[in-house]
């Protein structure tokens, strides 16, 4: 008996350990789709968007932006230049709401611009796209201080039904020093207009030595943020350390709580702290244990995908598959492999002509096509 | 005899000692936490069918091959302990030292032992693009 309780202990242990594998997602019996590989042989795609007329700009985590459009990959010209280093490299990209008059596109990446230290941080530009190049390339926010630290740089962008842009930038692998001042960047969600100016009513613009951008703060590494197509409410994903991947819905002036409260460990396995809630910081709406690593974040709507109408999409780098969650009375209460073993996905979005996208690494972009 | 050996094989030990203590282990340790642990585990050992392992693997037996994909990253499939793996690690913008001082880190770390300390001009030299 005895030896059987060790040996239960043991193997408990050994488990526990070991628990990489996510037990509590399906994987779904019946495959309704084709992943088809629209565009193929990228190096580390980053991020999409679609233009009007269904061409698809993509981020290169190297540097270069790529227009696909009829069959051809071209390099859009002029972009300035990216720091590469770690997980940094060019990231985020949104078009303007108003493209179609103004072709204006908006871009974050790690950069040694606007700082007289060694190293990077993230920045977020904005340009006139006309034709395969870029003009009037302007810098909107650059993250301060620069740093040769090669993680946690964010960063997506996000436009919302009013018009303000949202953008992350990570703690940039300084969390007990940047996640929770307000004075210092790193570890935010910002809120600016689309020409850089900080909007009055910011949370923080009374307080002195605040970063007047700042929309609400203690987060550790977005790397996914939507906007909700009903409620206009803009969801962020956020990388925990191991364990305590997060999705949350980002609120004026809240804080997510990294790195006081937080449902990770460190990646050697020991605790950062017993604390998962505290008075005055956010409960994460959703939390992954184990880590998905995700990335990249887009909510279903439209008549293509009728059978999954209003879930989430997130991309796991580290279990290589999409992810599909269903949200009913605000709670997740059913989660998904779409397109297992397909490798990294880093991106994923709803175009407007209403099919999924995804940005797999090493492999390209992949259009999700219901059976006919 | 036993002494012989004793004699003989000192000199290693040290050797690999002094590499663990060396400056150079020490900055390939940050370095390592900072661009290499997400994937490969603190404990070196990846993650299964993912990311391979850097603990007792024998890619790293190719001293050139490994300072390669540390410096210029790699993209394709690789086999390390007889197991393939098909993923991208992106160039991670390391100087030459800091490729000379992260291999000293993962090739003398979790039981691994190279005896020949790293350099910056090894790397260099390795590393030169053809």
């Amino acid at each position: 008996m005895k030896k059987t309780s060790i040996s239960l202990l043991f193997l408990l242990i050994v488990c526990t350990a070991c628990a990489q594998k996510d037990t509590s997602i399906q994987t779904p019996s019946r495959i309704d789709y084709d992943l088809e590989l629209v565009v193929p042989e990228l190096e580390i795609p980053w991020g999409i968007a679609m233009l009007p007329d269904n061409s698809l700009i993509i981020t290169e985590k190297s540097g270069k932006l790529i227009h696909f459009k009829d069959g051809n990959k071209i390099e859009i010209g002029g972009m300035p230049d990216t720091y590469v280093r770690g997980q940094g490299g060019l990231m985020g990209i949104a078009l303007h709401p108003d493209f179609t008059n103004n072709q204006r596109i908006y871009f974050s990446q790690s950069s040694v611009v606007d700082s007289e230290e060694d190293g990077g941080n993230t920045a977020l530009f904005s340009a006139t796209l006309s034709g395969n190049d870029l003009s009037d390339v302007t810098l909107l926010y650059k993250a301060q201080p620069n740093t040769r630290v090669g993680r946690h740089f964010g960063s997506r962008i996000v436009f919302d039904n009013e018009g303000y842009l949202f953008f992350t930038v990570g703690d940039r692998g300084k969390r007990d020093d940047n996640p929770q001042d307000l004075t210092r960047d790193g570890g935010k969600v910002y809120r600016i207009h689309d020409d850089g100016r900080i909007p009055d009513d910011n949370p923080f613009t009374d307080i002195t030595g605040a970063k007047k951008a700042i929309y609400s703060y203690g987060h550790r590494n977005p790397q996914g943020m939507t906007l909700h197509p009903q409620t206009g409410g803009i969801w962020t994903n956020e990388h925990g350390p191991l364990g305590g991947d997060e999705i949350n819905i980002v609120r004026a002036g809240a804080n997510y709580g990294w790195p006081v409260i937080t449902y990770g460990k460190n990646y050697s396995g020991t605790t950062i702290t017993k604390e998962t809630s505290r008075p005055g910081m956010e409960q994460p709406f959703y939390y992954w244990i184990p880590s998905i690593a995700p990335s990249g974040m887009a909510f279903i709507h439209g008549d293509v995908y009728p059978d999954w109408e209003g879930s989430l999409l997130v991309g796991s780098l580290k279990f290589e598959y999409l992810e599909r969650l269903v949200i009913e009375n605000n709670q997740v209460t059913f989660r998904e492999k779409v397109a297992e073993n397909i490798g990294r996905v880093r991106d994923v979005i709803v175009g407007s002509d209403g099919y999924i996208y995804m940005a797999v690494e090493g492999k390209g972009i992949y259009k999700i096509v219901p059976k006919a | 005899m036993r002494n012989i050996l004793l004699v003989l094989f000192l000199p290693f030990v040290g050797w690999a000692q002094d590499i663990r203590k060396s400056e150079s282990y020490t900055n390939g340790q940050v370095i390592y936490e900072d661009f290499c642990m997400l994937c490969h585990m603190a404990n070196g050992k990846g993650v299964p069918k993912a990311f391979p392992p850097l603990a007792s693997s024998d890619y790293l037996k190719d001293i050139k091959a490994t300072v390669n994909s540390i410096k210029y990253g790699l993209n394709g499939p690789i086999v390390v302990n007889g197991v393939k793996y098909n993923s991208v690690m992106a160039p991670m913008g390391l100087d030459d030292q800091e490729v000379a001082d992260v291999t000293n880190y993962i090739l003398n770390t979790w039981g691994n032992r190279h005896n020949q300390r790293i350099t910056k001009q090894m790397v260099e030299k390795l590393t030169k693009k053809e």
